[in-house]
């Protein structure tokens, strides 16, 4: 049995109340690639980050190369053998490739040495692994690809034996990624220890040798790949949760009202978010979006809600086509498309005005709050007071500082102050993330009820039991793309995790 | 501002720190007055008493609390839109000029009409010259703070050149205007209380005075209980929110700085037309920065706005009474104490919230 | 030939003036591409002007009053640092407070220890930085035509500060693009979180960035009054922090850009004066106050992008916090 690379044992970190590792232990057997798999959210960042030195666990024991080590700032890592590529490069833009390399490792106080050193390592790295690239390139001028292959370099110019990338494909193109793939191939028949962690399961049967799953800070599955399925640890990743249960009657559904075709979106970079994605909403129905978060989901509630310029496509609210103009979110209101955004605290709310003051967010120029140009504080209050006993939001205080609410309350003043504008097509973006069981509760019912008075709503979350529960169609989405569509009464988590992970795009 | 990491009750984060930081503020001055070779114990009394021991020194006094209020307002509106505008000093010194360009040139109209529309006039020069930077920031993305700086210079060399060479008062040396006409100007305090049977002493103070109280109130009632407060302070405190809500955050960013400035431009009317009676240079004399130790000490709020104001208003003219009695502690004083203030107030605002917070503690646990 | 006597003393009261912008954008240009802003420049020279002032005064040696010069301006970089960097304050706001604490201090202690209005006594001898001759400086003006005059009247016969601030660009551009140091520093201007991860300290990185820019900033205001001045007037530095800062902005935050807006505005300057009631013909009288504008001017257009575009350091006025 070959020496493990990394041995982490008992390994916990809390930010707060919020407990990110619990007790995560993980092997990893010296020049293999080992994949990490999870939701978003589901800790692997954080455990990275404890192992990089980023952050310092609050409890467990790490090991490398089987030596016991206190790993206490990035440096220890380094020193440790261990290099990190970060989702967001850790890259200085305007710096030229060997600048960024030998940045933290220049050997001494003048920089002539130091440049002299790392162009012939660089030369000697191109010709063992074919990481070709001009040192002297401003790294900001390189394509995303080319950036990565800075990073990498970077660590192993500083002699990493240990290589951890987080989700090095989420940028790349799929050639890109084809090549990334090939070099982490050839790094491990160097010798080298590679840490991939992703969400996507593709990847994961493609290049690693074995594979350890995280949900909610948790590890729950090692497994050896050849031995493995994506159904499985697409299984693995949700998790068999007590299936959420919410009553609803089947309910015929009426006529089209919100309806986009081919729409695209990019990013500053070129890189596209959403590509020609189309689909329909229909009156009375519950329309769920399922897929890991970063797929495109988040695009898609912005540019229906006018918050996110497409770069093409076409869309229809009851019937007429939106212009540019239509689509800014004070005229969407207007003609009742009413938004619950995915993030409360940095959207939906402003946290440090009161309760009272959110009650009315968006809705700031209505004649109900005050006549003229002047607010009327006690009307305001007396329509949050309303609502807020409405939604059971606690405590019904609208004096009260929203960022002292518990986030289900929070939550609760946004769906009280959307649902009761009397919405046609409601977008609704993890309507209970962060929110306790009662009030998960609450919401499901509110929406259902919602449903059955006829509104068309869209339904994006991370959480694939609650598509299921109040969907009645659902829409599976990967890589910006629609990947393919079910009816809620007869999905399944395998079926959708699989749709999901882009799998059914290859089959098709 | 920043975010405040550190979670106090309101009362605390309204009232105690703000009250904390002053008094250290005001301590590092005793520690300079103890260092020239003074007491302090002995400075303060004497500073107490001119500023607040006669009629005389209550008059100065709230003459320069008028030109802290407009000032501070100025500062503290741009902060409710999460902008730092520095550049109170331009925008009055800009006031100034249009002020005394309709007391100039409208001389012919009646003192009911002109003096209304000279103060417009002001408040309209300092709005423009507020606008501008706002409008820079939301349309070309220069940095307000970088803009009003320029401005501020640039105000300053402009009106010298006016005073010197295009409406500088002929066959004069000096750099300023002629006088304004008697009906041109705001009347004095004391002539306007005379009737009533107040004999009050004769001092700058004047109607001005009236004017920056009602600024207090209608800038409350603008930033706490208008439609445009309420989108003013949504796209300071969130501006993503604010974009979600349909408020457009560069119309709000261009708005409330001409609100800024028009309210720096009040520092013109009450030095320009209530005081002086013509316009000469250097009439800002740095009220314009005073006033953002005065914002950030009242905390943005009209009432911590005038509070803050009456204490530069006392400290000014305490410290003019006070260097009569001691040549060694120079009104000077003052500045100092507004930049400690600024210092502790606003940029190591964590470090008091820090320390209030486990004072409080302590306090709680005993 | 008169006209060539005449654009010589021009160059060399343009050199005289552009001194204390050179220090201060130097000064500004470390701390920034650290990403410190820092609009306390100013305040920072008001206090090294004072310092030096009265530390040549008591001690009679010009050296002395640098050294005191520094040690304050220095002293005043550290209470920004602490703010700005050890508790993430708002940098402008600091900046702000800064420079009202030197314009206050200088004239109160100023009044109470010399009771002069705020001026320190005029400082002779020894006391004040004599002006260099340079090696051949009349040889060169007797036998080189024109150039020699121009090495005698414009670059010799001025004060060690003034060689000194030039030596300070020189080091400047050197240590920014040749050293360790300099690479760490303009990396963490740009991504502090790059500097981190590769193991290095952003607070150490940027506390150092600022204590460069309080000696820096304590040479200019030496310069100010015990080189170019005999001692030290209320509010000497006249808003030379803030023409330093825009002449950083147009130089993109490099030092030999910065080296030549600081040379421009200070020929303005010098221009102005000379133009002072001055007809000029075909033009007329050009009003001296359109030429002091002019950096204001071009910076506001320059920053608005309507010529070139300015690119700040990325992270400038961003304290440093890890993410989650």
């Amino acid at each position: 049995m070959p020496p493990l690379a990394i041995a982490l044992s008992g390994i916990s970190k809390h930010f707060g109340p919020v407990a990110a590792n619990k007790d995560v232990s993980l092997s990893i057997a010296a020049g293999s690639i080992h994949g990490i798999v999870g939701e978003n959210g589901a800790g692997k960042s954080t455990l990275m980050s404890i192992l990089y030195g980023f952050y310092e666990a609050d409890a467990g024991e790490i090991r490398i190369a089987g030596e016991a080590r206190q790993i206490r700032s990035p440096a220890d890592a380094i020193a440790a053998g261990i290099g990190m590529v970060h989702q967001h490069f850790m890259l200085v833009e305007t710096l030229s490739v060997v600048e960024n390399i030998i940045l933290g490792a220049e050997g001494a106080a003048w920089l002539k040495n130091g440049v002299g050193k790392a162009r012939a390592e660089l030369a000697r790295l191109a010709q063992d692994y074919g990481l070709v690239i001009d040192p002297d390139a401003i790294v900001g001028d390189l394509s995303v690809g080319l950036q990565q292959r800075v990073e990498i370099l970077k660590a192993l110019y500083r002699g990493a034996d240990i290589l951890i990338l987080d989700e090095p494909t989420a940028v790349l193109t799929p050639p890109e990624a084809d090549q990334l793939f090939a070099l982490l191939r050839a790094l491990k028949a160097q010798g080298k220890t590679v840490v991939l962690i992703t969400h996507k399961l593709r990847e994961i049967m493609d290049v690693t040798d074995a594979v350890s799953v995280m949900r909610r800070g948790e590890m729950v599955a090692h497994l050896t790949t050849a031995e493995t399925s994506p159904p499985e640890l697409a299984e693995a990743m949700v998790g068999r949760r007590v299936l959420l249960r919410v009553e609803k009657e089947a309910r015929r559904r009426g006529k089209p009202v919100l309806e986009a075709v081919g729409l695209g979106v990019r990013d500053a970079r070129g890189v596209e978010l959403l590509q020609d994605l189309s689909l329909t909403l229909h009156a009375g129905e519950i329309v769920g979006i399922a897929g890991v978060a970063g797929n495109g989901q988040s695009e898609l509630l912005e540019v229906l809600a006018g918050l996110l310029r497409s770069s093409r496509g076409v869309i229809r609210l009851g019937g007429r086509i939106l212009n540019n103009a239509d689509r800014s979110p004070a005229k969407l209101r207007k003609l009742g498309l009413m938004h619950i955004p995915e993030d409360r605290q940095r959207t939906g709310l402003v946290t440090a005005f009161s309760a009272a003051e959110n009650a009315i967010l968006g809705y700031q120029e209505d004649t109900a709050f005050g006549t003229g140009l002047f607010m009327s504080p006690s009307r305001i209050e007396a329509h949050a007071r309303t609502t807020f006993n409405a939604y059971d939001v606690r405590p019904p205080d609208p004096g009260l500082k929203t960022a002292k609410f518990s986030g289900g309350n929070q939550q609760k003043i946004v769906l009280a102050r959307e649902i009761e504008r009397h919405p046609k097509v409601l977008l609704v973006g993890q309507p209970t993330r962060g929110v306790d069981i009662g009030a998960i509760e609450f919401i499901h019912r509110r929406l259902i009820a919602l449903r059955d008075a006829g509104v068309a709503i869209l339904l994006v979350s991370v959480e694939l039991e609650e598509v299921m529960a109040l969907s009645d169609r659902i829409l599976a989405m990967c890589g910006g793309r629609i990947t393919g569509e079910r009816a809620a009464a007869t999905a399944d988590e395998r079926d959708l995790g699989l749709l999901m992970a882009g799998v059914n795009e290859r089959a098709a | 501002m920043s975010a405040a990491p550190i979670d106090l009750p309101r009362w605390a984060d309204a009232g105690l720190v703000p009250l904390v930081s002053v008094a250290a503020a005001l301590l590092v001055a005793g520690l300079v007055v103890l260092g020239i070779g003074e007491s302090p114990l002995e400075a303060t009394a004497l500073l107490l008493r001119g500023a607040l021991g006669s009629a005389e020194g209550i008059g100065f006094t709230l003459y320069y609390t008028t030109n802290f209020i407009f000032t501070g307002l100025a500062v503290a509106v741009a902060f409710h839109a999460g902008l730092f505008n520095i550049g109170g000093e331009g925008q009055a010194t800009i006031a100034g000029v249009f002020a005394a360009l309709a007391c100039l040139w409208l001389q012919p109209l009646p003192g009911f009409l002109l003096v209304p529309l000279a103060i417009l006039s002001a408040a309209a020069g300092g709005a423009l010259y507020g606008f501008i930077p706002g409008w820079l920031q939301a349309t070309r993305g220069s940095h307000v703070v970088i803009t009003t700086i320029m401005f501020n210079f640039i105000a300053a060399t402009l009106i010298v050149y006016l005073l010197v060479e295009v409406i500088g008062k002929p066959g004069s040396m000096q750099p300023e205007t002629a006088n304004f006409a008697g009906h041109a100007i705001l009347t004095p305090m004391h002539q306007l209380l005379a009737p009533l049977g107040l004999k009050l002493p004769a001092t700058p103070l004047n109607t001005a005075f009236l004017l920056a109280l009602a600024s207090l109130v209608a800038i409350w009632a603008l930033i706490f209980r208008s439609r445009l407060g309420y989108c003013i302070r949504t796209v300071g405190a969130n501006p993503r929110a604010a974009a979600y809500a349909g408020i457009s955050p560069a119309r709000i960013t261009m708005v409330a700085m001409a609100i800024s400035g028009a309210l720096a431009g009040g520092l013109a009317v009450n030095e320009v037309m209530g005081v002086q009676h013509r316009l000469l240079l250097d009439f800002t004399a740095g009220y314009g920065f005073v006033g953002i130790a005065v914002a950030l000490m009242g905390r943005g709020h009209p009432i911590g706005v005038g509070l803050a104001a009456l204490l530069f208003g006392v400290l000014y003219q305490g410290g003019a009474e006070l260097s009569f009695d001691k040549p060694g502690i120079t009104r000077d004083m003052v500045v100092v104490i507004g930049g400690v203030i600024i210092l502790f107030a606003g940029a190591l605002d964590g470090l008091f919230r820090r320390f209030v917070a486990s004072g409080l503690r302590l306090g709680r646990r005993a | 030939m008169e006209w060539i006597a005449t654009i010589a003393v021009i160059l060399d009261s343009a050199i005289r003036l552009s001194i204390p912008l050179l220090c201060a954008a130097m000064a500004g240009l470390w701390s920034e591409r650290a990403g410190v802003v820092d609009i306390g420049l100013e305040g920072k020279m008001l206090i090294a002007a004072f310092a030096s002032a009265v530390a040549a005064f008591a001690t009679g040696s010009a050296w002395a009053g640098l050294g005191a010069g520094i040690l304050a301006s220095v002293l005043l970089s550290l209470v920004h640092g602490f703010a700005a960097i050890t508790w993430r304050g708002n940098q402008i706001v600091s900046g702000v407070a800064i420079n009202m604490l030197a314009a206050g201090l200088t004239v109160v202690l100023g009044n109470a220890w010399y009771a002069q209005g705020g001026r320190t006594p005029t400082l002779e001898g020894g006391a004040r930085f004599g002006d260099l001759t340079l090696p051949f400086a009349a040889a060169m003006r007797e036998h080189v035509p024109v150039l020699g005059l121009f090495y005698d009247e414009v670059i010799s016969g001025h004060g060690a500060p003034v060689y000194l601030a030039f030596a300070s660009v020189l080091l400047t551009a050197f240590v920014l693009k040749r050293t360790r140091f300099g690479l760490r520093l303009r990396a963490v201007g740009e991504n502090p979180a790059a500097v981190d991860t590769a193991g290095i300290s952003v607070t150490g990185l940027r506390y150092g960035a600022v204590i460069i820019c309080g000696v820096l900033c304590g040479l200019g205001g030496t310069y100010l009054a015990v080189s170019q001045s005999a001692g030290f007037l209320p509010h000497m530095t006249a808003g030379k922090g803030f023409i330093a800062l825009a002449a950083v902005i147009f130089a993109n935050w490099r030092p030999w850009p910065a080296l030549g807006a600081c040379l421009l505005f200070g020929l303005l300057d010098a221009i102005a004066i000379r133009l002072q009631g001055v007809a000029l013909p075909g033009i007329g009288q050009v009003p001296v106050q359109a030429i002091q504008a002019l950096p204001y001017v071009m910076t506001v257009i320059l920053l608005a992008g309507f010529i070139g575009k300015s690119t700040p350091p990325k992270a400038s006025g961003v304290p440093y916090v890890k993410e989650r």
